[in-house]
């Protein structure tokens, strides 16, 4: 470590950025063969990972028959056919072995009567390429995300990892195209710190922020890609985005599919089980995309409980069939949000829920090792990799199914930290010439000192993504809306430019990460925007009224989209559909 | 309704030390209190500072002493601690740990005494089958209330020990740690974690006062799991007639 131009610097081999699961399983991997450090924005325990509740899906098939290639099928049919084949394949093959080493490792899954990992339904999971649910999610509790990252932080301090907690990603920064380190600002000191690497993995997590009502934390301001996305790194099916049907209304806290896996319903102002009409087969456990839209479309039709169809207007999950015992043994923690948020118990009253934004599909262009992929086909950045929410395999194409977060997270965070300390053992020392750090320093340099106004906030810049992105980029979309948003967006990036903090102070300075956090929010929402009103088709979480119908002959491809200023300039890639023709998809 | 949130403030670069700032605002009974914090935040005064993550209780971020006593900001409910309009509500860092900047406190302390009862399973490496250890449902509920820790330091911070008698007292949260281990059926650590609990400031020093598992906001039960871990210890050391004692 040593200083230089008020630059704090470091030198590591391999540097990974996050440290939700993804970061972590990478960490623990990486720091066996190369000098590697963790840069975490939070403390690790407080990544969002902790936040997943239902389970980690693995056809481990210790209650039925199963097989990990009708989870591969699964997962490519949730993706409404724009996942990757082979990738999917890999996910399904490694998710067995990743849950048998999470529970070696410590993790305490809930066990069958014989002693074995207990599993249970969730949507889209079926047996024998969709005949009938099938119980392949392995959970503890309904926090299975909370005991995946203990334990995998518990692995990290027997392994002796080194952590840099609360030090916030500013830039990537490159020689020529190969990545050449990470510039970071320390949150107690606001110094500004460089990190030279001959590996750079991000793992930052997603970025629901963007909208108004969301599952995801505070955190969750996608600054990885955003950082990526300004140095002219693609981004990849940005119009995807995963609305969970089941929030806390109003708050947006997320009660797992899991109530629906142990036999919950949704319900409509009369009583009825609307998901018979959408789902014949799977009913309550259809993929989550077209349980949002059954929401959204009982609301309009005047059978929400207010049944006017305003903002306000809510269905219910009711889970009172299952019972106080099963509620509290499998179910303490979403059974403590409904006392504690609506002071209801679910035992006895249904839960009133509305969809959440939840889940980034797009992200990060990356192959299944991590590598982040470039604009033009096979080209890659050596030395960059992503893993986790924030990248895009991609294994979830245009609908994520349950539990398969977390089953990317240990799958392919494992294998981005295998490859990059490979490639950084096998690579000499890098430069970064002093230039590069010149993007990072004008960026924070802006925010220093304070001056700001109360009449130009970022707080009002963000209101107003979050609206625009909820009501015009949600579940059901509209080319004019999305138009509009586009426009606002645009607006929104130029305000941004102004925005100052009134804060002068250098450490612990909230306001002004705020305004860091927002101009990637920004970036993100901008390319997401652009990438969705140029899809004129619907599938899977991309749901357009004026294309209502999927169209495999032109869209059955990837978005790429990148930054490029004040505009987003797009391309498309094939999808690999090695394995299994598009189909139909009814469930 | 109208409520008035007490706030004690420390800003290093101020050399006046800590002042108490009042802030009038409008709050609904049902929202979060942490929701009225990020509200002054944004909208009022910029420069106050506290930690946040998840926002309903999961991440352990915002644990601050509220009303005087330790609960996250996040899982509090306007109504929970503010009786009508004009009630004051008052919010304060957690205590026995050095304040940084406003509500945000040093965890370092907090997070080396959790280090350092090894929180993490120690068992034989895994066999070539690969197949998972076997536990049965009995053997995982014994360890179920100890894993539903998230390190917010709540209990860390209400320990009148570590508060007042003996600050070296390695803490309500890290006993946890150690007993969610020493009780896993898997586990066969017991003997390395003997060193840091036998110590005279390992689990020996717990009164019973019981303020931790009053204040803990995950519920669990925390001075049973420290009188459960002591007997452990004792029993332990009465078996093995001392011999284990300089192994950690």
């Amino acid at each position: 470590m040593g200083g230089a131009g008020g630059i704090v610097l470091h030198e590591h081999d391999a540097v990974i950025i996050g440290a939700g699961g993804a970061g972590l399983y990478a960490a623990l991997r990486a720091s066996h063969r190369v000098r590697t450090a963790v840069l975490s924005k939070v403390h690790p325990l407080r990544s969002h990972t902790g936040a997943a509740q239902g389970g980690i899906g693995a056809a481990l098939g210790n209650i039925e028959e199963d097989r990990p290639e009708w989870h591969a099928f699964d997962t490519v049919k949730g993706g409404d056919y724009l996942t990757d084949q082979s990738a999917a394949l890999i996910l399904a093959d490694e998710a067995v072995k990743a849950v048998i080493d999470l529970e070696r490792r410590g993790l305490p899954f809930n066990r069958t009567p014989d002693g074995r990992i207990d599993q249970r339904r969730f949507g889209g999971h079926t047996r024998n390429f969709g005949e009938a649910a099938v119980r392949r999610s392995c959970y503890a509790g309904d926090r299975t995300g909370h005991m995946i990252l203990q334990t995998l932080y518990q692995q990290c301090i027997k392994n002796e990892v080194a952590f840099f907690d609360e030090f916030h990603v500013i830039d990537v920064v490159f020689d020529g195209r190969s990545c050449s380190g990470v510039a970071a600002v320390e949150l107690a000191t606001g110094d500004l710190h460089f990190f030279r690497a001959k590996a750079v993995l991000l793992a930052t997590g997603g970025f629901g922020r963007m909208y108004q009502v969301t599952s995801n934390a505070f955190a969750s301001t996608g600054d990885g890609p955003a950082v990526l996305a300004r140095r002219g790194v693609p981004l990849e099916d940005m119009e995807f985005f995963q609305f969970h049907p089941t929030g806390l209304r109003g708050l947006g806290i997320l009660i797992t599919e899991a109530v629906r896996g142990e036999g919950g319903v949704l319900r409509n102002r009369a009583g009825e089980r609307f998901m018979e009409r959408y789902s014949p087969k799977l009913l309550d456990l259809a993929p989550r995309d077209i349980v949002s839209r059954a929401i959204v479309a009982e609301i309009r039709e005047g059978r929400g409980f207010a049944g006017d169809g305003s903002a306000g207007d809510y269905v219910v999950l009711d889970a009172t069939a299952l019972g106080k015992e099963t509620l509290e043994a499998k179910l303490p923690d979403i059974t403590g949000f409904c006392r504690t948020y609506l002071g209801i118990d679910p035992a006895a009253t249904p839960i009133p829920v509305l969809p959440t934004a939840h889940y980034a599909m797009g992200g990060i262009p990356t192959d299944d090792r991590g590598r982040v992929a470039g604009w033009t086909p096979g080209e890659f950045y050596p030395g960059l990799y992503a893993a986790g929410e924030c990248a895009c395999v991609s294994v979830h194409g245009a609908n994520r199914l349950g539990t398969n977060s977390l089953v990317d997270l240990v799958v392919f965070g494992r294998r981005a930290g295998d490859h990059m300390a490979e490639f950084a053992a096998g690579s000499g020392s890098v430069r970064a010439g002093s230039d590069e750090l010149e993007f990072a320093r004008d960026r924070i340099a802006r925010l220093r000192g304070g001056g700001g106004s109360p009449d130009a906030t970022a707080d009002d810049l963000r209101r107003r993504m979050e609206r625009a992105m909820m009501d015009k980029v949600g579940i059901v979309r509209r080319g004019p809306d999305m138009a509009e948003a586009v426009e606002e967006l645009k607006e929104l990036r130029d305000g941004w430019r102004n925005v100052r903090p009134r804060d002068a102070a250098r450490g612990f300075n909230a306001e002004t990460l705020e305004i860091l956090e927002l101009g990637n929010l920004l970036d993100l929402a901008y390319v997401t925007a652009v990438s969705a009103l140029a899809r004129t088709e619907s599938r899977g979480s991309h749901a357009r009224e004026d294309h209502p119908g999927r169209d495999d002959a032109n869209w059955l491809r990837h978005t790429l989209a990148r930054l490029e200023g004040d505009r987003v300039a797009t391309s498309y890639r094939p999808v690999d559909l090695s394995r299994w023709k598009p189909a139909p998809r009814t469930y | 309704m109208i409520i008035v949130v007490d706030i004690l403030r420390f800003q290093p670069e101020q050399p006046a030390g800590s002042r108490h700032d009042r802030f009038e605002v409008e709050a609904e009974p049902a929202s979060r209190l942490l929701d009225v914090l990020v509200h002054i935040q944004r909208r009022v005064d910029p420069t106050l500072v506290f930690r946040r993550s998840c926002g309903h209780g999961v991440c352990g971020s915002d644990a601050m002493i509220i009303n005087g006593q330790e609960r996250l900001a996040c899982k509090t409910l306007v109504r929970d601690v503010a009786a009508g309009p004009g009630s004051i509500v008052t919010v304060e860092p957690l205590r026995n740990l050095r304040v940084m900047r406003d509500l945000a406190v040093d965890q370092g302390p907090f997070f080396e005494r959790y280090r350092a009862v090894k929180p993490y399973l120690m068992a034989p490496e895994a066999g070539p089958e690969a197949r998972e250890r076997l536990q049965t449902p009995d053997e995982r509920s014994v360890i179920e209330d100890a894993t539903n820790c998230i390190l917010c330091a709540a209990c860390f911070s209400a320990c009148p020990v570590v508060g007042g008698v003996d600050p070296n007292f390695i803490g309500p949260a890290a006993v946890v740690q150690a007993s969610r281990f020493q009780d896993d059926s898997r586990d066969r650590g017991f003997a390395e974690r003997l060193g840091v609990l036998d110590r005279p400031d390992g689990v020996w020093p717990c009164e019973n006062r019981f303020a931790c598992t009053r204040v803990c906001p995950r519920g669990i039960k925390v001075t049973k799991l420290i009188n459960l871990t002591k007997r452990r210890v004792a029993e332990f050391k009465a078996s093995n007639a001392g011999r284990s004692r300089g192994s950690a």
